[in-house]
């Protein structure tokens, strides 16, 4: 094993289809026009030294390294803002060269420390390897001088106001000025990859220095952490802390992020099976080598404390848990499993997969519950985010997923953006876009609440409707209803790709006077103005994309506004092509994969119909049993089922529903009415609170397999560390599925994947070694497209015609009224993840230690709260406190917050209103009271106190088995 | 519906609500997909027992509380067959 080196070209690569050809050093070479002559040189394997110029970022020309001497030109250019020209003859390496690049290092030198034996960059250093490469041997300046390196002077021990002291205030990375040679990578780096603009260089000159806001800590800055300056620094100047605990790593594997759906790609860079850091791969398709604080450094939670090791088995809830062997937890699920099948029907028992697990692992849950428990009762997380995703999509375009992929951004002309909060939760894909807004795109937010996106440094929404919660399929049909009646629809696209009396009925439906802005200003609040101009620059503007996330989808309405959005789309033309398409944002690292891996109630592998004959038969006879044709329970039917007596029991692989799922009391009293509650997760997490048996699960860190992202992007996720509970879960669920009779005897990952592609045909041709070979595919992967399918759609639609269906707009009956007045709105938070089960557990807390409350000062004056008061949240459901922040981010009526901590437990005042088609709850909406509070309510406290005797462990277990 | 407070159990007016719901977005399509679409969304989604649950509704109680487009569509509903 060693370490994954990528080469750095440099410059970034350029996208020009005209090729010249040059020499280089003697050597002829041939490349895009655009190119940078120090990037055509690494491309014929010539090095020229370089300090400021990395291909991560555009060319600065600022080090006076990488000079080059070009015939039939004056002086000495540098070759990373020199383009390569046709006919060009270059030389890299000339005795004026030599000279000029040696003193150059000289001067680099006799302002930097020289401690390299015991800096921590010792083995990764850019700025030794120069000296290294110039042939630097002498600094004949001495250090006596001024410079930014010693505290104080050597000879009269004077105090040296040039010198800063090391930052350390970020979590992860630190900060030493006094390394630092000023090439500003990082500014830049902050600036393009990123986008956030923290960074700047203060002061000219000698003394020019990089600066964290007006000359703040990091912490204090709008530094958001995503690590690209420390990626971009040559020297040890931003470091991260792993790395000098540790020291410089000697092999990495390139694995997945297991956070959001996003699925970047990381180096994880090892010492022994010691994780030393994460460096975002620069071929990874989805991050392009970007990535977010998340990904690159809040693994910490792999190797926390509060994992569980051994598995654990419990009589009753009330008891404290008993450790046991694994051959013991299997044994004592199995015979749980079929007492409680023999005493209440094959039907009353069923699983949850797990969003955060592999496609493998996650099949393997479906094909417990339908080959070993008989029945078809699974599902997902999916169904709290993304269902009506695929309802709506399948409905009208014919598959359940985003049409594009990531890259398809850099050809967009218009964004629409709903109902998600991309540079917090999709914050790679954030950076991404704001890029191309950077270069000229224009932006709709579409949004109650007013989002970074809507006006943040170098980009301005042209236009943000923030709408009322609960009203996006009256705004969205509204859009449409400018579109149809101003004729600004695509009628040639819609002739050829769609069913063209179906879009006349829904034209004449959306151009009823109703749809019109100016009735729907009334009930959303959005004004017309506003709409009618958004409508109009969407339609008109050239590519038009539109994103979405969980604001579109948890809503009694969300498969509408899905299909609302699919309508925009298709009456647009924007279906097909790069630059375009539907582009729901996934929520968790795997949503997509559980939901492709037949993880719901009602659909096998590949989402085919339970009911569907040919598609049942092929697993009929891989698996030897006879499957159910009925659909089986969706989560929150499993939750009224178990109330109700007829459902039993359940094994539930990595998610905590307890936490996630709205009106905590009706999940609490639907799980304390199961006889087996099987909880296999890292941690102790709400939901063990109401389980009798706990499987130990394994990170990411620890297991091989693949995640499937936003994009439809299947990416390996490799084994870099030994399962410190001693299986990956995909074992786990193997060795219960043989408890309980099964016979399977899979030995690997990828032995699991064949029987996918086996058995599912838009995954026919994928397999371990294809993804070795070309790094991801994006499905379909097949025999039609043997290399995946970047954008969907193309020449027509998977369901042949794509269908129009009419949105009618029904308001929610989670009203607001005297009692309760505010409609609260829920989101997340960059540095959290989801339930914050892994992310609270890492240093990540220093940005967000609880959830506020956002609450509009106009609503706050009226009651009486100021900034940072104790606030009750009171709904129907049940009520809350947490702290408030005043803030005109929401506009007057509305409320919003986090659910990333269970001591607030958001989802105690979330309702059970869900989606018509897809039951997905409306965490969206909720009528809510505020009023000033002194502490936590009586549930906070009972529910706190439950928790801890809950989680007890008794009876330690002999450590060998 | 909802929050006031249930003649049964939970469940039972849940899925009342959640019919009810289904018929209101099939409420609002062309004539001719509306009962179709309605009993065609029930038969896909609905595991056997809510569908009992809801032909219990129709038998017993006359549909009381229902869509009138639900009853409608009842025709078209699958009966469950007990399974075990």
């Amino acid at each position: 094993m060693s370490l994954v080196n990528e080469i750095d070209y440099g410059t970034p690569a350029s996208r020009s289809e005209r090729m010249v050809t040059l020499t280089v050093d003697g050597m002829e070479v041939t490349v895009p026009e655009g190119t940078s002559i120090m990037r055509a040189a690494m491309e014929a394997g010539i090095q020229v030294p370089k300090l400021c110029a990395t291909d991560m970022v555009d060319a600065f020309g600022s080090c006076r390294l990488c000079l080059v001497e070009i015939e039939g030109r004056n002086g000495t250019p540098s070759s990373c803002t020199t383009p390569a020209m046709e006919g060009l003859v270059v030389r890299t390496q000339t005795n004026r060269l030599k000279d000029i690049r040696r003193g150059v290092m000289e001067l680099y030198i006799s302002d930097h420390p020289l401690d390299c034996l015991t800096c921590a960059a010792n083995g990764d250093c850019e700025l030794q390897d120069m000296a290294g490469a110039v042939g630097l041997r002498d600094v004949r300046y001495g250090y006596e001088g001024e410079n930014h390196v010693f505290p104080a002077a050597k000879t009269d021990g004077a105090l040296n106001a040039r010198w800063l002291p090391k930052d350390e205030s970020n979590p992860y990375f630190t900060y030493d000025p006094s390394k630092c040679i000023v090439c500003s990578r990082c500014v830049r780096a902050c600036e393009e990859v990123q986008g956030t603009f923290a960074l700047t260089i203060e002061g000219r000159g000698f003394n020019s220095r990089v600066s964290p806001g007006m000359h703040e800590a990091f912490i204090a800055s709008e530094c958001v952490s995503c690590g690209a300056c420390v990626q971009a620094c040559p020297t040890a100047t931003l470091t991260e802390k792993s790395v000098i605990e540790i020291g410089q790593p000697e092999h990495s594997k390139v694995t997945t992020c297991a956070y959001c759906g996003v699925g970047c790609s990381f180096k994880a860079e090892m010492r022994g099976e010691e994780l030393v850091r994460m460096v975002p791969f620069k071929d990874g398709k989805a991050n392009r080598g970007h990535s977010c604080v998340k990904g690159r450094f809040a693994y910490g939670y792999a190797t926390h404390k509060d994992r569980i090791l051994n598995p654990m088995i419990r009589e009753k809830i009330t008891d404290p848990w008993r450790e046991v062997t694994w051959e013991e937890a299997y044994k004592h699920v199995a015979s749980e499993f079929r007492r409680i099948q023999y005493q209440y029907g094959r039907n009353s028992i069923g699983g949850i997969t797990s969003s955060r697990c592999t496609n493998e692992e996650t099949f393997l849950v479906q094909k417990l519950v339908r080959q070993g428990f008989g029945n078809n009762n699974v599902d997902t997380c999916a169904r709290v985010c993304h269902s009506p995703t695929g309802y709506g999509l399948k409905t009208t375009f014919g598959t359940s997923a985003g049409t594009q992929d990531f890259d398809s951004v850099e050809h967009t002309d218009v964004v629409i953006v709903i109902g998600a909060n991309p540079t917090d939760g999709h914050p790679v894909f954030g950076s991404r876009l704001k890029k191309r807004l950077r270069q000229g795109a224009k932006l709709i937010v579409i949004d109650p609440r007013r989002i970074d996106l809507v006006r943040t440094p170098h980009v301005e929404a042209a236009y943000h409707l923030p709408l009322k919660p609960g009203t996006n399929v009256a705004v969205v049909t509204s859009l449409a209803h400018v579109i149809v009646t101003e004729g600004l629809f695509d009628e040639a696209f819609i002739r050829e790709r769609c069913d063209w009396d179906e879009f006349q009925d829904w034209a004449s439906f959306v151009s009823l006077p109703e749809h019109s802005p100016e009735t729907v200003e009334k009930l959303s609040g959005v004004s017309a103005d506003l709409i009618r101009g958004a409508a109009r620059l969407f339609a008109t503007s050239g590519n038009g994309a539109i994103y979405y996330g969980l604001g579109v989808t948890e809503h009694s309405q969300g498969s509408t506004t899905v299909m609302a959005i699919a309508n925009l789309a298709m009456a647009t033309g924007n279906i097909g092509r790069p630059g375009v398409g539907v582009n729901p944002l996934r929520g968790q690292n795997n949503v997509q994969g559980s939901c492709d891996m037949g993880s719901f109630p009602h659909e096998l592998p590949g989402y085919r119909h339970i009911s569907d004959d040919a598609t049942r038969d092929i697993f009929e006879k891989l698996w030897g049993v006879t499957l159910q044709d009925e659909p089986g329970l969706r989560i929150p039917n499993m939750l009224d089922a178990a109330v109700d007596g007829t459902f039993r029991g359940i094994y539930i692989q990595g998610e905590d529903i307890l936490q996630s799922d709205p009106d905590t009391r009706h999940v609490a009293a639907g799980l304390a009415a199961m006889e087996c509650v099987v909880v296999h997760d890292l941690f102790l997490n709400e939901t063990a609170n109401y389980a009798h048996v706990f499987l130990p699960g394994s990170t990411f860190l620890e297991k091989d397999g693949t995640f499937t992202n936003a994009e439809r992007r299947i990416n390996r996720v490799r084994k870099v560390m030994s399962p410190k509970n001693g299986y990956a879960d995909w074992e786990v669920t193997q060795n219960l599925a043989n408890a309980m009779g099964l016979g399977w005897n899979y030995t690997h990952p990828s032995e699991i994947m064949d029987e996918i592609a086996a058995t599912t045909p838009s995954f026919a041709g994928v397999t371990y070694a294809l993804l070795e070979r070309e790094g991801s595919v994006q499905w379909p992967c097949n025999e039609k497209a043997p290399l995946g399918t970047p954008v969907m759609h193309i020449g027509g639609f998977v369901r042949g015609k794509g269908k129009f269906i009419r949105t009618e707009y029904v308001a929610t009956d989670e009203k607001t009224g005297p009692r309760f007045p505010l409609l609260l709105t829920t989101g997340r938070i960059l540095s959290q993840y989801n339930v914050g089960a892994q992310t609270r557990r890492t240093a990540n807390v220093v940005w967000h230690e609880e959830d506020l409350l956002e609450i509009h000062p106009h609503d706050a004056e009226n009651r009486g709260i100021r900034d940072g008061d104790w606030v009750k949240l009171a709904s129907r459901s049940g009520e809350t406190t947490l702290r408030a922040k005043v803030t005109d981010r929401v506009s007057p009526g509305v409320v919003y917050t986090t659910f990333h901590h269970p001591a607030t437990q958001a989802n105690v005042v979330t309702t059970d209103f869900s989606d018509w088609a897809t039951n997905c709850p409306e965490y969206k909406v909720t009528a809510v009271q505020i009023a000033p509070s002194n502490g936590p309510t009586e549930w906070q406290v009972e529910y706190e106190d439950q928790a801890k005797q809950s989680r007890r462990i008794s009876a330690k277990l002999e450590a060998a088995e | 519906m909802s929050h006031s407070g249930p003649p049964h159990s939970g469940t039972h007016n849940k899925l009342i609500y959640m019919a009810n719901q289904i018929a209101t977005f099939f409420a609002s399509q062309p004539r001719d997909e509306q009962v179709a679409g309605i009993a065609d969304h029930i038969n896909h989604f609905w595991e056997p027992r809510m569908r009992a649950q809801l032909f219990a509704i129709l038998d017993e109680e006359g549909g009381k509380g229902l869509n009138e487009l639900v009853i409608e569509a009842a025709r078209q509903i699958r009966r469950p067959t007990p399974v075990n």
